[in-house]
């Protein structure tokens, strides 16, 4: 036991395991909270179908050699708009409209990695992150837009409390439905294309949904949920990093199994108690 | 007075016509049950009254435009396919019917304790103060519509537009469901509309019938209604049995 601790300590003087720290907690944040509202809204696969985009969006950024945040950014969050629009006016259900822009990046994502002579290896870091390596400016970005997304869910708390529940008669009490929804997928492109360099394309909805779904197997208050399922993102990461390093596990795998852990006690102690 | 006009009022989805030539006026205190055949546009005139779909021809309240008057305000609106759809959503009572300030709230929206407390007087008037720590998936599917009503009546709106509110609810809490309106409408004035296909409770409790099927087949008082030729094409021999009961 006193051999983990050592390690721990030990861990926590590396400057890599601090940016991790620092960018996974913030990331965990901002995912658990918007994933509330998705996974109420059966929305929560958004998260699957953006990084599946983000893929595509990485691919090209490689290809041009430029910051694949700086690409992954705007076209993400145009991906996102196609998704709602698709949903709203081509009467496409959510579900069917994820899946469709989702296939659209993987297939984009091959061809352009195709077009550049095919995979590399940075283009695979992306497919399954890699936290221990994010830099200095990833970390900012990932603060930046973490505490916006908390700020911006604070200041909507109770917009999205009522669309959440009852979309019509959200827009009844005059509240503006499409414009919170909006704002709500964007915010939600933004962590994703933050989440594909921590957990990688294939994990990152599971920041979103593992919290969310945790948190709503025990409480039975709005608010509570979205404070429960901050502070299960919060402990997957902290538990899933040092974890990690003690039995050298990929890091974001271990993230998204320490979430599926305390998911499972969600749900046991949901069972127990009937 | 008219507390709602409507004038040549259509509706269309795609080009096909949902709705079309539908003018009346309601009356402050009416209680207006609208029935009609499935696809008729019950629905769609009140969701064309509520300005939640494009329509042409002209809907006014009290005078006014529907920019002119604040909807949100004034009227309360229970949605069809409640009761709750979500049996894990994780809101308390209280929580929901709190949720029915909403509306009178400025950007951004906060609730205080004068907020709550009026929740609360919602749900005590409305039989259903025990249950407002309960989780709202947790209780039946009457105790739901009682909870949603109180929502929609927290802000005190002067119009109830109810969309086929008793659908999911067994024939005792239906009628206590109904009972309530009633008394909301005698006692506190409130105007009512009311959605079903409940014809015998419409006879009951409504003071006008508008039987639409995609327009205005009949609208008036339901003892004209029961002397009329429409009331046979539609309902047809149970025709007897509900006017005799009214």
């Amino acid at each position: 036991m006193m051999n983990i601790f050592q390690q721990i300590h030990e861990a926590l003087q590396y400057a890599f395991i601090q940016r991790a720290m620092i960018a996974g907690c913030f990331m965990a944040l901002g995912c658990s909270f918007l994933g509330v509202f998705l996974v109420l809204r059966r929305f929560s696969l958004i998260g699957d179908g953006l990084a599946h985009v983000s893929f595509a969006t990485v691919a090209l950024a490689l290809l041009l050699h430029a910051q694949p945040m700086v690409i992954s950014i705007p076209i993400v969050a145009l991906a996102s708009f196609a998704i709602l629009k698709l949903n709203e006016k081509a009467a496409v259900y959510g579900d069917a409209a994820i899946g469709l822009v989702s296939s659209l990046g993987i297939a984009l994502g091959v061809i352009i990695a195709s077009t550049a002579g095919g995979f590399n290896v940075d283009l695979f870091s992306y497919l399954f992150g890699n936290i221990l390596s994010v830099t200095g400016f990833e970390v900012w970005m990932t603060v930046v837009i973490s505490l916006s997304v908390a700020f911006v869910t604070g200041l909507l708390y109770h917009d999205l409390f009522a669309i959440t529940f009852d979309e019509e008669y959200a827009q009844v009490s005059g509240i503006k439905v499409r414009l919170i929804n909006r704002i709500l997928i964007l915010l939600t492109s933004f962590i994703v294309v933050l989440g594909i360099k921590i957990v990688g394309t294939l994990l990152v909805s599971s920041l979103i949904i593992l919290p969310a779904i945790a948190a709503l197997q025990v409480v039975r208050s709005f608010k509570a949920t979205i404070a429960l399922a901050g502070v299960f993102a919060i402990a997957s990461v902290i538990i899933g990093i040092f974890a990690s390093y003690v039995l050298n596990l990929p890091s974001g795998a271990t993230i998204v199994m320490v979430n599926f852990l305390f998911f499972v006690i969600a749900f046991s102690i949901n069972r127990i108690k009937g | 007075m008219n507390i709602i006009e409507i004038k040549n009022l259509s509706v269309k989805y795609r080009n096909v016509k949902a709705l079309g030539g539908v003018s009346l006026q309601v009356k402050a205190g009416d209680y207006v049950g609208v029935v009609g055949p499935n696809g008729s546009g019950k629905t769609t005139l009140v969701k064309a009254i509520l300005g939640l779909l494009p329509f042409e021809g002209r809907i006014t309240f009290q005078g006014m435009s529907f920019s002119q008057f604040r909807m949100d305000r004034h009227v309360g609106y229970l949605p069809q396919k409640m009761a709750v759809q979500d049996m894990r959503f994780p809101a308390t009572a209280k929580e929901i019917v709190a949720s029915g300030v909403y509306c009178c709230k400025k950007f951004p929206i906060r609730l205080d304790a004068h907020d709550y407390t009026a929740a609360e007087e919602a749900m005590r008037s409305l039989g259903i103060i025990n249950l407002k720590d309960r989780p709202i998936g947790k209780l039946s599917g009457g105790q739901q519509q009682r909870v949603l009503l109180a929502r929609t009546l927290v802000h005190s709106p002067e119009i109830l537009i109810l969309d086929e509110p008793t659908v999911a609810l067994d024939p005792q809490s239906r009628e206590a469901f109904y009972k309530t309106v009633e008394i909301l409408n005698k006692e506190k004035k409130v105007t009512v509309l009311l959605v079903t296909h409940d014809v015998v409770s419409v006879g009951k409790y409504a003071s006008k019938l508008l039987y639409l099927d995609r327009e205005v087949i009949f609208y008036g008082t339901f003892e004209s209604f029961c002397k009329s030729a429409q009331m046979s094409d539609y309902f047809g021999p149970g025709q007897h049995v509900i006017c005799h009961r009214h």
